[in-house]
């Protein structure tokens, strides 16, 4: 008995090593690969070696004090993808909360309404309302104007934000509203004082979404900024695409810098994220 | 809804502070809103009006591209999807299998859903390369023969690109199909086990029953996300070779480049139908 135990745990055990090894290689090599390019000198990168003769830090230092042309504008371009996502988060909190407190707590008339505006935004692909924006946006006179990325990442951050916040607040006990009620509090005493404290973990996960996703953004990037001083660290990497014989040892460089800052914080963020977002992104 | 109405109706003067209350909530709902008529509804109106030619759809239609580029993103939505949800189905199986070293993978294997997708969609289009591309200096050192130009060729380019799709998003999927296992009970395995049930047997009658609805609606969801990915195509392929690779998401951009904004307007006027119906299904979904 305890053999055929043992005989069926190995077998179970060399099952999961059968998923979980490929799996390993499936998730790391294009990482890999782009850690591997940043380190390696212009000749050895093409190598194919698993690890580079002299692994060198060449690129980066290459990439900060700005030595090829096609990083001429580096640190103002890292600068303004800092800018930009933190712009879009600040707005996105202050647009979303309030719209899901005097929905979800408040109960505006028409909330609901507003609700499913908002939800029918979010899901509207959103490839498809690149060029209506962008259309738009020349309308408005706001192209080439940092403001109509940031504007544009807030019209497309928002509705997700709402929804989770407005699941959250939901959840809250309405014997919290009533009692500051009697205590004669305003709603807006009621929202400072009551209801962020309470939404603190949901305002981390949706402010840290809004983050993220304005400084991962690409398409409206690249269509609403155009001057290389005003364009986001994202559109700069894919401007590297336009020559064949781009430096892609520097590219994966700049890359790899461009990369490190969102998945730091999406690991320090993980507890709010995992739960905040994959719980609220599809309700069962 | 109904406890705050009928609980301020109670009041003794009900009327000044709930109309103080409703005050404050359409100014606190108003940014939003806002935000919504300035740049939802007037660029949704707009893209319309610019689409309202017959002429752009008889040009568009007229276009083979076009086509090329409905063909291709059925087969990716069909194919890429089908492929990805079942993978994350059955992973999300092993990321629930405790042993520490599955909890060490757990975390790597976030990376691709971590990282923003331009440097490794990048990284990936390197390794492509025909001439200079890791994988096709390994094929050359191991069989002495040139590899494929793999991005050079409609069919294979296209499936790279369902491939980098794929490797992006297959976390955010196995994370959510995760959950859904998760909070299944471990009584129903246990019974399931003492009565002699087989795996299948117990993904059969009591996984798959209870993942059915959220398997479903992350298919819709990831549908309607998968149609709006413009990067896995543009920054793998641009479209190429010769404009084959081209899916929906793509398409339009490549029409505003040429100046034909009303074609890439009408593009999405005519992949609404489908698209509209998702839509419908996912919001009664969520508003429920």
């Amino acid at each position: 008995m305890s053999r055929r135990m043992s005989w069926k745990s190995v077998t179970t055990e060399a099952k999961l090593l059968l998923i979980g090894i490929p799996l390993f290689l499936w998730t790391i090599i294009p990482v890999y690969h782009l850690f591997l390019f940043a380190i390696s000198s212009k000749d050895s990168a093409t190598s194919g070696r698993l690890w580079p003769k002299e692994p060198t830090l060449q690129n980066f230092s290459i990439v900060f004090h700005r030595q090829h042309f096609y990083l001429d504008h580096f640190w103002i371009q890292l600068w303004n993808s800092v800018l930009i996502a933190v712009s879009v988060a600040a707005l996105t909190l202050f647009v979303a909360t309030s719209a899901a407190f005097a929905i979800s707590r408040l109960k505006v008339r028409g909330g609901r309404t507003v609700m499913n505006l908002a939800l029918f935004t979010y899901f509207i692909p959103a490839a498809f309302l690149a060029v209506p924006m962008y259309k738009t946006m020349g309308n408005y006179g706001l192209l080439n104007s940092q403001w109509a990325l940031i504007l544009a990442m807030v019209t497309i951050a928002s509705p997700y934000c709402i929804w989770v916040l407005k699941q959250a607040s939901d959840k809250l006990p309405f014997e919290l509203d009533e009692a500051a009620r009697i205590d004669g509090a305003s709603p807006l005493q009621l929202f400072r004082l009551v209801y962020l404290p309470l939404m603190v973990p949901s305002l981390v996960a949706v402010g840290t979404y809004a983050l993220l996703l304005a400084w991962n953004e690409y398409l409206y990037a690249f269509l609403l900024l155009s001057n290389d001083t005003s364009i986001t660290l994202a559109v700069a990497l894919g401007n590297f695409l336009s020559a064949d014989d781009s430096p892609w040892e520097l590219l994966m460089a700049t890359g790899l810098i461009y990369a490190l800052p969102p998945a730091a914080i999406y690991y320090a963020f993980k507890r709010y994220m995992v739960g905040g977002l994959t719980a609220g992104a599809v309700k069962s | 809804m109904t406890t705050a109405t009928v609980s301020a109706a109670a009041l003794p003067a009900p009327a000044r502070p709930r109309d103080r209350w409703q005050f404050w909530g359409r100014m606190l709902v108003l940014p939003y809103v806002l935000v919504f008529l300035v740049f939802v509804l007037y660029p949704v109106g707009y893209g319309l009006w610019l689409a309202r030619h017959p002429a752009s759809y008889v040009k568009l239609f007229d276009d083979p591209i076009f086509f090329r580029s409905v063909v291709n993103t059925l087969v990716f939505l069909v194919v890429a999807i089908n492929v990805k949800m079942v993978i994350a189905m059955v992973l999300s199986g092993f990321f629930v299998t405790e042993r520490w070293w599955i909890k060490i993978l757990s975390l790597i294997f976030i990376l691709p859903w971590a990282l923003p997708s331009i440097p490794t969609i990048l990284s990936v289009r390197f390794m492509l390369n025909p001439e200079w591309g890791v994988i096709n200096s390994l094929i050359f050192r191991l069989t002495g023969a040139d590899g494929p130009n793999w991005l050079n060729d409609p069919t294979l380019a296209l499936s790279f690109a369902m491939i980098m799709h794929i490797w992006k998003s297959l976390p955010f999927w196995t994370l959510i199909l995760i959950a859904g296992r998760l909070a299944i009970p471990a009584e129903q395995y246990e019974a399931a086990s003492v009565d002699g049930a087989s795996n299948w047997q117990k993904f059969r009658f009591i996984t798959w029953p209870s993942m059915r609805t959220l398997y479903v609606t992350s298919l819709i969801l990831s549908m309607i996300w998968t149609l709006g990915d413009f990067n896995s195509v543009y920054l793998l392929t641009g479209g190429g070779p010769a404009d084959l690779t081209h899916v929906l998401a793509t398409l339009g951009i490549r029409y505003l480049r040429l100046d034909q904004v009303d074609l890439s307007m009408a593009a999405i006027v005519v992949a609404l139908p489908l698209v509209l119906p998702l839509v419908y299904f996912m919001m009664k979904r969520l508003s429920k």
